[in-house]
């Protein structure tokens, strides 16, 4: 007799997360809600990029967001007194990512009614974001010109599930090696589809872009 | 950080799986974890010791980890060739349409329990 007995399970681990995501999209599309993840290294310059994005948004659709981080409310408090908009903070207790029922919490305590576009700012993190569909339409990136043109080959899965890759603080390209013809190149390596749109969230150059490619997004989502 | 996420999955999907088979303890998981799957096996069986310990079904239970190599095949010329060395540029052609064949699995593969 043997001493143990073996139960076959052969599951991904992320065959759960996977099915309740699909079913959180489905839903956010019979309401009419557009949800963007958004992901980036910490210090990319996440919330100073939708708050100008935001205010140059908010009198054309309604947006909510809401900032995940490990701990802290300060992103939160910061997007609602610099664009008035409604702003919720999630903590993910330790977690390094947002899954799609950490997700469909957060959007249980906001008054989404009438919410075309909701926000979700991920955790800082290059890694498991990516591998967490969070149930969101679509998934952004920031990546920051301090980071290289580089971080496409070093964290290939986040680009390939990006649809935006927005590339940040282009106003100190002058400062360092950072090739953006490499970049792009290497995006499109991951995913041929992706869009790219280089913007200073400080300044607000080309922030503009951004905000049509969210209002394009938006409209095709209601369709 | 990553791996201890990992293991909270894991954890879930494995008193689940022992729910349904009437399980009370469980002596071992064996994982299939792909070689680009982007998890670090010391950290992933360091992080189960710290958590399944915490568990009644799974304390004192081991994490057993099966590396499955990941292998890329090429649709221009259909050899396949081992990721790892090569990345996403076939070595036999040079064409990068190529696609991960296997290698990123993040799978339970089975649960051992006492007879």
């Amino acid at each position: 007799m043997n001493e143990v007995k073996v139960i076959e399970i052969k599951k991904s681990v992320f065959e759960d997360n996977n099915r309740d995501a699909d079913a959180l999209r489905r839903e956010l599309k019979e309401r009419g809600v557009y949800l963007l993840n958004l992901m980036s290294s910490p210090g990319s310059g996440k919330t100073t990029t939708l708050i100008r994005t935001i205010n140059l948004l908010k009198d054309k659709i309604r947006i909510a967001v809401m900032e995940a981080d490990i701990d802290s409310d300060v992103d939160a408090i910061k997007i609602k007194e610099a664009t008035g908009i409604q702003s919720i903070q999630l903590h993910t207790g330790g977690m390094c990512h947002l899954d799609a029922e950490m997700t469909r919490q957060g959007l249980d305590n906001l008054a989404l009614e009438g919410v075309d576009l909701a926000i979700l700012e991920n955790v800082g993190n290059l890694v498991c974001p990516a591998e967490f569909d969070t149930g969101a339409a679509r998934n952004a990136m920031i990546l920051s010109v301090p980071e290289g043109h580089d971080k496409p080959l070093k964290y290939p899965l986040m680009f390939s599930v990006c649809d935006l890759v927005i590339v940040n603080k282009i106003d100190v390209l002058p400062y360092f090696d950072f090739d953006m013809e490499k970049c792009v190149e290497y995006v499109h390596m991951r995913n041929p589809r992706a869009s790219i749109i280089p913007i200073c969230a400080k300044t607000g150059e080309g922030v503009e872009k951004v905000a049509e490619w969210l209002l394009k997004e938006v409209e095709n989502w209601k369709k | 950080m990553h791996e201890l996420g990992i293991v909270f999955y894991i954890i879930r999907d494995v008193k689940k799986a022992a729910q349904e088979n009437g399980v009370q303890h469980v002596s071992a998981v064996v994982m299939n974890i792909g070689e680009v799957s982007t998890i670090i096996p010391d950290y992933l069986t360091d992080c189960w010791r710290w958590a399944a310990d915490k568990e009644s079904l799974l304390a004192g239970s081991e994490l057993k980890i099966n590396m499955i190599p990941a292998v890329t095949h090429c649709d221009a010329c259909g050899k396949d060739y081992s990721t790892v060395e090569h990345g996403k540029t076939c070595p036999y052609c040079g064409s990068g349409q190529t696609w991960l064949l296997r290698g990123n699995e993040v799978e339970i593969k089975e649960i051992e329990v006492p007879n």
